[in-house]
């Protein structure tokens, strides 16, 4: 048997791992399968330096804003920030039920409305490899009681949600990103759209019908129809509205700085978050099975 | 003769540069962890492609296809296990971005910036146009072909792989 010219050895090597590599992806698919082998053994591996340059670059951005740019007010300034934090928490809640003072009242404080949803503060330590995916690794995994499809927010707003767990890191799903959604609604009007990623830096608010009325600047906030967010946390702010066909082109900028996530909190349960869990609700009388999340769109 | 692209008789030698040991592990690591850290602390940053820019310099440098391409491929591999993408969306890609580099690099002198800036260029519309085509058929999802931010992001990343380039050159063995 003629050996194979070498030219033909390395095309049929080509072909062998381009057949390989479709056959993992189909594997994947089938399965709906996200843990490999490859994909923990390759973030266990580069995890701790990301923690590690997630901790020099905090470093040197402390040392350079507290040691040669106004060094005392950028400590006091820390101070006002994180009490700015939960303040903003509490007013976002507070603006949207204005007009219902029992449930003002019981919204007064994010922490003892939702009492029973254990918290859990995370740092972000890095992003996605791949410019297309919005996705961020927190310092926190299965060990920190960490799953999957937990919410991710911060004081300003809804964040993600939690699609991969490892043994001490954790990946989470940015509400920037296509295949991400949220259940949400008009603050004002309280009509309820999902908001949904585009890729980019804003949102898209969908399925609005063209007769509906939308304002410019209105805020958006979390409906808990998902089962994963609870309800009135901040989404964003209506910022553009087209007419389309057959539903309006709203987007929406989103209340989280997205471009500089660093701390983030994940509210520690997989529990559907039924209307009944809200402070002032009326349980329903048969209580429905919980509502998946938004299925991601192709 | 044209000193940006010198083609060469299969008789006569083309040079194939070596490394010192680590250097490909070591270079490898570094660029996906400054890929995985841009997004978060410099996401002006976030339109290079490190791993690809990456895997065309030792394709081009080592200038043989099979090795081009198994490290295309390993380097994919491990740029999808670090996205939410399936793994094998860039490990494909650059499995034949690594092979075609390699073969190219086996026929052309390509140390020439003007042929380096050329070539990447290309390689990397060629590589977007890879993903595109695993998202569309394999994966049933819809991505454009062509956008604006592919056209500035293929010129990005051709001038500054060039210059990426220049710096790798010192690590080769002399």
């Amino acid at each position: 048997m003629a050996a194979i010219p070498i030219r033909h050895k390395s095309l049929v090597l080509l072909a062998g791992a381009v057949l390989l590599q479709v056959l993992l992806l189909a594997v994947q698919i089938k399965s709906d399968s996200r843990g490999s082998l490859i994909r923990v053994w390759t973030v266990t591996a580069i995890s701790p330096f990301e923690r590690a340059g997630a901790w020099c670059i905090g470093g040197v951005k402390n040392t350079w804003h507290r040691y040669f740019a106004l060094r005392d007010t950028e400590l006091k300034n820390e101070n006002l920030r994180r009490q700015n934090d939960q303040l903003k928490l509490e007013v976002g809640q507070l603006q949207s039920k204005a007009g219902e003072a029992d449930r003002l009242a019981a919204l007064l404080n994010f922490r003892d409305a939702h009492k029973q949803i254990p918290m859990l503060a995370a740092r972000v330590i890095g992003g996605s490899a791949d410019n297309s995916s919005q996705v961020v690794y927190l310092d926190r995994g299965q060990r920190d009681g960490i799953e999957r499809n937990m919410a991710v927010i911060t004081p300003d707003g809804v964040v993600g949600k939690v699609i991969a767990v490892f043994s001490k890191e954790s990946q989470v799903l940015l509400l920037t990103d296509k295949e991400s959604g949220v259940g949400a609604m008009l603050a004002d009007t309280r009509v309820q759209y999902p908001v949904g990623g585009t890729g980019g830096k804003q949102l898209a608010l969908k399925y609005v019908p063209n007769d509906d009325p939308v304002v410019l600047g209105e805020k958006v906030v979390t409906s808990g129809m998902d089962r994963i967010f609870p309800k009135d946390l901040p989404v964003g702010v209506i910022a553009q509205i087209k007419p389309g066909t057959p539903f309006k082109d709203v987007t929406v900028k989103p209340a989280a700085a997205f471009d500089h996530l660093e701390d983030v909190i994940v509210l520690l349960t997989t529990q559907p978050l039924a209307p009944g869990n809200e402070p002032g609700a009326r349980p329903p009388a048969n209580a429905a099975k919980p509502l998946p999340p938004p299925a991601a769109r192709p | 003769m044209n000193d940006t692209f010198d083609i060469r008789g299969a008789e006569s030698h083309i040079e194939v540069y070596k490394f010192r040991m680590g250097t490909v592990v070591i270079v490898t690591a570094l660029a996906l962890f400054l890929q995985a850290m841009f997004p978060i602390h410099l996401p002006r940053l976030d339109i290079l492609d490190l791993p690809l820019l990456i895997t065309i310099y030792f394709a081009l440098s080592r200038r043989n296809p099979s090795t081009g391409l198994l490290l295309g491929m390993v380097i994919g591999l491990l740029q999808d296990s670090l996205s939410k993408t399936p793994l094998g969306v860039f490990g494909i890609s650059k499995t034949i971005i690594g092979y075609v580099a390699s073969s190219i690099g086996a026929r052309l002198d390509t140390e020439h910036p003007a042929a380096r800036l050329a070539l990447i260029a290309v390689f990397f519309g060629l590589h977007q146009g890879i993903v595109v085509l695993i998202h569309r058929l394999l994966l049933a999802q819809p991505e454009p072909w062509f956008t604006a931010r592919l056209g500035i992001a293929a010129a990005v990343n051709a001038f500054v792989g060039v210059l990426l380039f220049i710096l790798l050159d010192k690590l080769r063995k002399t």
